[in-house]
Order: structure tokens, then C-alpha cells, then sequence
């Protein structure tokens, strides 16, 4: 029986951090993991750092908001400030290398610290609206809280009507899945 | 329009909202009446959006006071009426639920619990116990489930019109907005399926034959003009309240017997208490779990039970003591420490039960 | 020989006398409206619901189901029951407290929406059981308990007027009117349009009945018959003040 994960996921509003912590929730619970997925709110309707408390384990999850993430992934300068918080010694944190002058508040306690070049190669060799499917990728390999393939099915789920409409639309999401993964392969 | 909006069993993966919306839905509600406040809006935004499909009734009214009284319509009329609300309209709701109180009409609304005092934050808290339990000018006679997952928060949102209507004591389930928000999975069903048999409501007024004539008319008061008057009232109700409490009492334990210290926890901090517990009992600290379900009424023997033989109650709560508050009126006399991990306004982690334990369990060796 | 007096039907004679102060409007008022619910022949689907302050003492005043709320919250509670059952015929029974100060937010909330009740507001100027405080319709000048030396509308604003403030915020359907116990025929009338609009389904209804209070005035009868007669009048307008389509004005 694993352990249970503990992922947290931060950007500005519209990133789309809860839209992936809802899908790897929905991935997870579809394999019959246990799953605990809770997103931040305040009286804000919109603006301020979003983030996103996710639990994935095979044993009934206790608090639903955690003190420490095994990954915290950042991807705003105002995110990194937000999260640092949630970093222990142990924690795997990722932020996205274009953050400028991200350098200066990393945290300093982490296990490991990963800058990924995500809105770079979404930009380059995607299309900037797959740039949170990048960050799921890599954050499902980070994890391996679902196999690749469930996260695809996942997001079939969610966005097959449009799909069906553009299939090219499916190319894209699936290659931003397997990119992200890409950029943590072998990074861990 | 189906009767039967839940077929067979049916594994799901919602927010608590949407839970509760599917809760009354199952447990055959017939009309909502609310009033917007965070954290609990998504259970009217999924129930109004049944409303057509089920032939279901919803009213948006002027305020919380109005949301209350409205219910209270609702139930007169013989109708499974429900609010939902939290934080400061509860405060405004303890006036209507202080006549349901009076009258023994069997109200039921949903509490999702935000932080306190006054507008506060719209996130989460365990501070709205003593209202909950205790609120407005009464002696606190009704039933409030405190519950912790989302299976629960189905379950005991289904169970909640079964009491309220059994009992006819206004019956509340006290979520919060973790719970309100959070995702996880949970398994729908209909009640019938499972052998729950909803009891049937019955109109207050306006049944059949014209008052006067072919029956008495039907009269429902709250005032009184004599204190005589009114201690027998009371003393009727108290009677009825004290008999049905240890059938309404719930609670649920985990490690207590001959344990010397128990985590006393309720509503989603029990999740982090038990798993503490659990953990702990992994690395040779033998600890007990406590958790009434029912916070009023409360399952005051049990509490006693263990409050005569355990050491300590290490009572864990998002609020400063208003668990221990009544926990310790339920306990009175036992010997028992109370050590408080109060921590109002805020979520509890397991890592940090665990660390308080280790202290308690250092200090004592 | 004793002769009975004549009540009406729907009224409760067991529970006769009633409870109300000799000489006080309530009884007049419930008069009119007994008659108008024995008129329309209504007496099974009718649920009354009383408010707080003396509305209260009518709470068995009738041989019809009937309801007792808090101050200012008889509104709500027959907007919730006449919702999750439309086949009743709902009466709101209040004073000017409950509805304009108190509940006021559920009197406009309600007649905004349009809810099909019936609500009846019985304006004595002042706060009757609880002593004789200041109102929202008390008038200039007029000594009460909290305006000891006569209201100052500089202070204390001017009297409420409710069914102007009705017919305004109400839409096409709605049946709003002013009557008083001084014409108590005029106000059995006003009182079976409102049941009449709301058994039909037209929107809301609203009346309002000018009434006396000897006990909190300290006046004699004749004192007492020319305030509502003469100087209540002066402030708020007798009539009808909004009728709908297809009902004919009085």
C-alpha cells in the first residue's frame, strides 16, 4: 500500500492549476485510489494565487489542506512566495524556469528544487493554452500518482466533446503530456 | 419526472456541496429555501438545478431570518423543507430554528462552518458548535450531526429529515467548508435500497375538512401568557427530547479501551485524529480515538464511560474549546485531564496531533 | 334573554371574548376579514398567520389552521408555506412594527417578488403590546413612550407610507389598498379583493387598515373615532391604490 502523495499546485488565476488537479483527481479516482482534492478560496472571486491541496493514496486520507507537499510545484512569481510554506526537506519543488528572477526566493530547505522550462516549450512547441497540461505531465511523472495513459483518459473525459469537433486538439493535449513528462525524466 | 433520481449504487467523486444537494435529493426533499453566503451557495446552485428534472420546489429569499422562517412554511405545509447556510447567516438562522424549536417543527438545515467571529473568512472552521448546538433564547432541544466524509455527508444529510421528522426537533448537519469544497468519493444510493425507510411528512395545516366543522382547527403558537403555562410546555418537550436522546446520540471510537490518553476529535478534524491515532499505535504509543457524531444530543454515557477511565482527553478542534465546552459539561466530575489543541479558524494535520502526543506521552514518562 | 352576538362564521367562539383591549381596532378588523373568508367561502383552505405585538392575540382568535410567528416574520413564514403548497390561501395578519420596521425587508422582498399571499397590516400609529413606543407610522408631532415630547420628523423621519411604497415596487397583478375601521364595509371589501387576487393567482396582496388604539392614546371615545377618522386620514390616503386588470375598483 503506498503512501499517500501529497501535491500541491500554484499560479496566478487562469494558469489552470485547479483544471489539472481536478484531472489527476479524476484520473486517481477512476483507478480507485483514494483521493482527496481541495482547492483555496477567499472572498476573491478571482485574482490572487490559486492553489491547489491534492491527496492520492490507497488509504483513507485525514485533513484535507497538508503542512508539507511532497511536490509543490510554482508557477507565478508571486506562487513561489505563496508555497514556500508547504516545503520540507523532503519536498520535490518545480517552478518554471522563464519565472524571472525566481532565483532569488526559492526555498532553501527543499529536497530538490526543479526549474522546467513549461511556458517556453508550450510556446514554442505547442501552443501556450497546453501549458498546464505540460505542468500535469510532469507533475503525474514527478508523482506516479496514474499512469500516463489514465491522465489521457482523463482528459478525454473531460474535453472529448471538443475533441470530437478538432481532433487535432487531442494531439496536442496528449503531446503536452508526454513533454512535461519529458522535462522531469531522469531530473529526479 | 422520476421518482427515483438515484438507481442502484453509484461510486462518485463531488465536492461536499454537491453531496449534500444529491443527500436531499435522495432523501426525497421537496423544497429549498436559501439565501447566498459562502461557503455553502453550490448546494442551492446544484439543487435548483435538479429542481425541474425532479419536480422539485426552491426559493432564493431576502436574507437568512427569511430563509429560516420560509422552511418553517415549508414544513407547516407537510413538505420536506431544508436551508442551507453558515457563518453569520447562521447566526441570523437561530431565529427561525428557535420557533421550530418552540413549535417541534421538524426543520432541517445544512451548516457549512466558516471562520468566526463576524464576517471572518469564507474558508473553514469548527466555531460554529456552540451556536449550532446552543443558539437562540432555548434550551438547545435539537439534533446536530457533526459529520467528517462525504459518505457521511450523504448519509446523515438522508438521516437528517428522518429524525427531524420522527423526533420533530429542528435537525442540523454541521459540515464546514472543507468539507463544502473539498472533492472525494463517496457512493450515492436511494435510502429504500439499503432498507431506510424515510418516514412520511404530515401537513401542520390546511388538511382536509373545514376547521370548526369537521375537525378542531389546527393552532400552532410559540407565546404564552403565563410562566406556568409555559414551564409545562417545556417540561413536555424536554421530557420528549430527554427520552429520544440515546436513541438519537451517535458516536464512533477507535483504540479506547484501558487507553490512557484519547484524541477527542469531531467533524472533518477527526480524519487528521484518527489517522494520528492510527499512526501513533504504528509506533508503539497506544492512543484512543473519540468522536461523537451527534454534537447535541451528545452521547453523554459513553462520554462518561471513558471520561471516568482514561487519563487524559486530548481534545483537538478548529475552534478555541467550544468542543471541550461541551464535552467537559458531559464529563463533569470524571476525573479526566483535558489537554486543548485548539487551533480556531484553521485546518489540523495529523503530523501535528501526532507531535502534541509525543509531548504529552514525554511529559508523563 | 340573553341575545348572541352575531359573529362571523369562521370565527371561533370558544375562544370569545376575545383577547384584545375594550375599544381596540384588532377586532374590527378581524371582523371584516371573517367576513370576506365566510363570504368567499373559504374557511378550509385559509391558514392565518399572526404576528408579534397584539397581532399575536388573535393566534386563536378564528375556527381556521393558524400560525403564530416572531415579530415581523409572519411574511416569510406563508411565502414558505403558500410555495410548497399553492392550493392554500395565505394571510399574513401584522402591525405596522412587524411589517415596516421589523419585517420590512420582508415586505418589500416579498411583494418585489410577487409572492401570491395575502398580507394585512394594521396600522394603530404606534407599538401596542409592548407599551406604546414610537412607530414607523407614528405621527408628526405625536406623543408615544420614546417620543415623549411628539415625533420630530427632523430626528425621527415622517410616517411610513406602506401602500404607496407597495403599489410602487409591485407589479402589473398586484392589489394594494388602505382601509379603515372606520368604514368597516369599505374594508370587508378591500379585504375579499386581496383573498380574491390571490385565489386567482394575479400577484400580490396588500392591504392596509387604519385602526385605533384608546389604551397606548389614552384618549376617550370620541377623541379616538376623530384621530382615525380626521387626523389619520390627513397622512395616509383611504382607497385603493392599485387594482389589477380584469378586477373592477371599488
Amino acid at each position: 500500500m503506498a503512501k499517500t502523495v501529497k501535491i500541491m499546485l500554484a499560479g496566478e488565476g487562469g494558469q489552470g492549476v485547479q483544471s489539472v488537479a481536478e484531472i489527476i483527481a479524476e484520473a486517481a479516482n477512476e483507478q480507485g485510489r483514494e483521493v482527496l482534492y481541495i482547492p483555496n478560496f477567499g472572498v476573491e472571486q478571482r485574482g490572487g494565487v490559486s492553489i491547489a491541496f491534492l491527496q492520492i493514496g490507497d488509504s483513507p486520507i485525514g485533513s484535507p489542506k497538508f503542512e508539507t507537499g511532497d511536490i509543490v510545484v510554482a508557477l507565478s512569481d508571486r506562487a513561489i512566495t505563496r508555497t514556500v510554506q508547504y516545503v520540507g526537506p523532503a519536498t520535490v519543488f518545480v517552478y518554471d524556469a522563464g519565472i524571472e528572477g525566481a532565483q532569488t526566493h526559492l526555498p532553501q530547505n527543499a529536497g530538490r528544487v526543479l526549474g522546467i522550462p513549461a511556458i517556453d516549450v508550450a510556446k514554442r512547441e505547442l501552443h501556450p493554452r497546453v501549458f498546464n497540461i505540460i505542468i500535469m505531465g510532469a507533475v503525474i511523472r514527478a508523482t506516479g500518482v496514474v499512469p500516463e495513459d489514465a491522465a489521457k483518459a482523463a482528459i478525454e473525459k473531460q474535453l472529448g466533446y471538443k475533441f470530437e469537433k478538432d481532433p487535432q486538439l487531442r494531439e496536442l493535449n496528449f503531446k503536452a503530456i508526454d513533454r512535461g513528462a519529458e522535462l522531469v525524466a531522469g531530473r529526479l | 419526472m422520476g421518482d427515483k433520481p438515484i438507481g442502484g449504487e453509484k461510486r462518485v467523486f463531488m465536492t461536499g456541496n454537491e453531496v449534500v444537494a444529491y443527500g436531499a435529493l435522495a432523501a426525497g426533499a421537496d423544497i429549498m429555501y436559501g439565501y447566498p453566503i459562502t461557503p455553502q451557495n453550490e448546494i442551492m446552485h446544484y439543487w435548483t438545478r435538479m429542481v425541474p428534472k425532479y419536480g422539485k420546489g426552491f426559493l432564493q429569499t431576502e436574507d437568512e431570518l427569511s430563509a429560516g422562517f420560509t422552511t418553517i412554511g415549508g414544513v407547516l405545509a407537510g413538505k420536506r423543507a431544508f436551508t442551507a447556510t453558515a457563518g453569520p447567516g447562521n447566526v441570523l438562522m437561530q431565529e427561525p430554528m428557535s420557533m421550530a424549536e418552540a413549535m417541534r417543527l421538524p426543520t432541517v438545515a445544512v451548516v457549512q462552518q466558516r471562520g468566526g467571529p463576524s464576517t471572518a473568512t469564507v474558508i473553514y472552521s469548527q466555531q460554529e458548535v456552540i451556536l449550532t448546538t446552543m443558539g437562540g433564547n432555548g434550551e438547545g432541544l435539537r439534533v446536530v450531526y457533526s459529520t467528517a466524509t462525504h459518505q457521511e455527508l450523504f448519509d446523515y444529510t438522508i438521516k437528517a429529515f428522518n429524525t427531524a421528522w420522527k423526533y420533530r426537533f429542528p435537525t442540523f448537519v454541521l459540515g464546514d467548508g472543507y468539507q463544502a469544497k473539498m472533492r472525494e468519493s463517496l457512493t450515492l444510493y436511494d435510502p429504500e435500497d439499503r432498507g431506510i425507510e424515510m418516514v412520511v411528512p404530515e401537513a401542520f395545516v390546511g388538511r382536509s375538512g373545514t376547521p370548526g366543522v369537521d375537525r378542531p382547527p389546527a393552532q400552532y403558537r410559540n407565546t404564552y401568557s403565563m410562566e406556568e403555562e409555559l414551564a409545562g410546555a417545556l417540561a413536555e418537550n424536554i421530557a420528549a427530547y430527554e427520552k429520544a436522546a440515546p436513541e438519537i446520540s451517535e458516536y464512533e471510537e477507535m483504540g479506547t479501551q484501558d487507553a490512557d490518553l484519547v484524541i477527542v476529535a469531531h467533524g472533518v478534524v477527526s480524519r487528521a485524529a484518527k489517522l494520528a491515532a492510527r499512526d501513533l499505535g504504528k509506533e508503539g504509543i497506544r492512543v484512543g480515538y473519540f468522536r461523537p457524531i451527534t454534537l447535541r444530543p451528545l452521547p453523554v454515557k459513553r462520554i462518561r464511560e471513558l471520561a471516568g477511565g482514561t487519563g487524559t482527553f486530548l481534545v483537538v478542534e478548529s475552534a478555541y474549546g467550544q468542543l471541550a465546552r461541551i464535552l467537559m459539561e458531559a464529563a463533569f466530575g470524571a476525573a479526566v485531564r483535558i489537554v486543548p489543541l485548539y487551533k480556531p479558524g484553521v485546518g489540523v494535520t495529523s503530523e501535528e496531533v501526532v507531535t502534541r502526543v509525543r509531548e504529552l506521552v514525554g511529559q508523563s514518562l | 334573554m340573553t341575545i348572541e352576538p352575531v359573529m362571523p362564521k369562521c370565527w371561533r367562539a370558544d375562544t370569545k371574548p376575545h383577547k384584545f383591549c375594550p375599544g381596540c381596532g384588532h377586532g374590527l378588523v378581524l371582523k371584516a376579514l371573517g367576513e370576506a373568508i365566510d363570504e368567499l367561502d373559504i374557511q378550509d383552505r385559509v391558514v392565518f398567520g399572526c404576528d408579534i405585538g397584539c397581532s399575536l392575540l388573535a393566534w386563536d382568535f378564528f375556527n381556521l389552521d393558524t400560525v403564530q410567528t416572531h415579530h415581523g416574520r409572519t411574511i416569510p413564514v406563508i411565502t414558505g408555506l403558500k410555495r410548497a403548497n399553492p392550493g392554500l390561501v395565505g394571510v399574513a395578519y401584522m402591525g405596522d412594527g412587524g411589517g415596516y420596521a421589523i419585517g420590512a425587508q420582508h415586505l418589500v422582498s416579498s411583494a418585489a417578488r410577487g409572492e401570491k399571499i395575502t398580507a394585512i397590516l394594521v396600522n394603530n400609529t404606534q407599538y401596542g403590546m409592548t407599551g406604546g413606543q414610537m412607530a414607523p407610522t407614528t405621527l408628526p408631532g405625536q406623543k408615544t413612550e420614546t417620543s415623549p415630547y411628539g415625533r420630530d420628523p427632523e430626528t425621527t423621519g415622517t410616517p411610513t407610507q406602506g401602500p404607496e411604497m407597495v403599489a410602487t415596487i409591485t407589479a402589473d397583478g398586484a392589489y394594494v389598498a388602505r382601509g379603515t375601521v372606520f368604514n368597516v364595509r369599505q374594508l370587508k371589501t378591500f379585504l375579499k379583493k386581496a383573498l380574491e387576487n390571490q385565489m386567482a393567482g394575479r400577484g400580490y396582496s396588500f392591504v392596509e387598515a387604519l385602526s385605533l388604539c384608546p389604551t397606548n392614546w389614552r384618549t376617550n371615545a370620541e377623541e379616538t373615532w376623530n384621530m382615525v377618522n380626521k387626523v389619520m386620514p390627513e397622512y395616509f390616503k383611504v382607497g385603493e391604490l392599485k387594482v389589477p386588470a380584469g378586477m373592477g375598483g371599488q
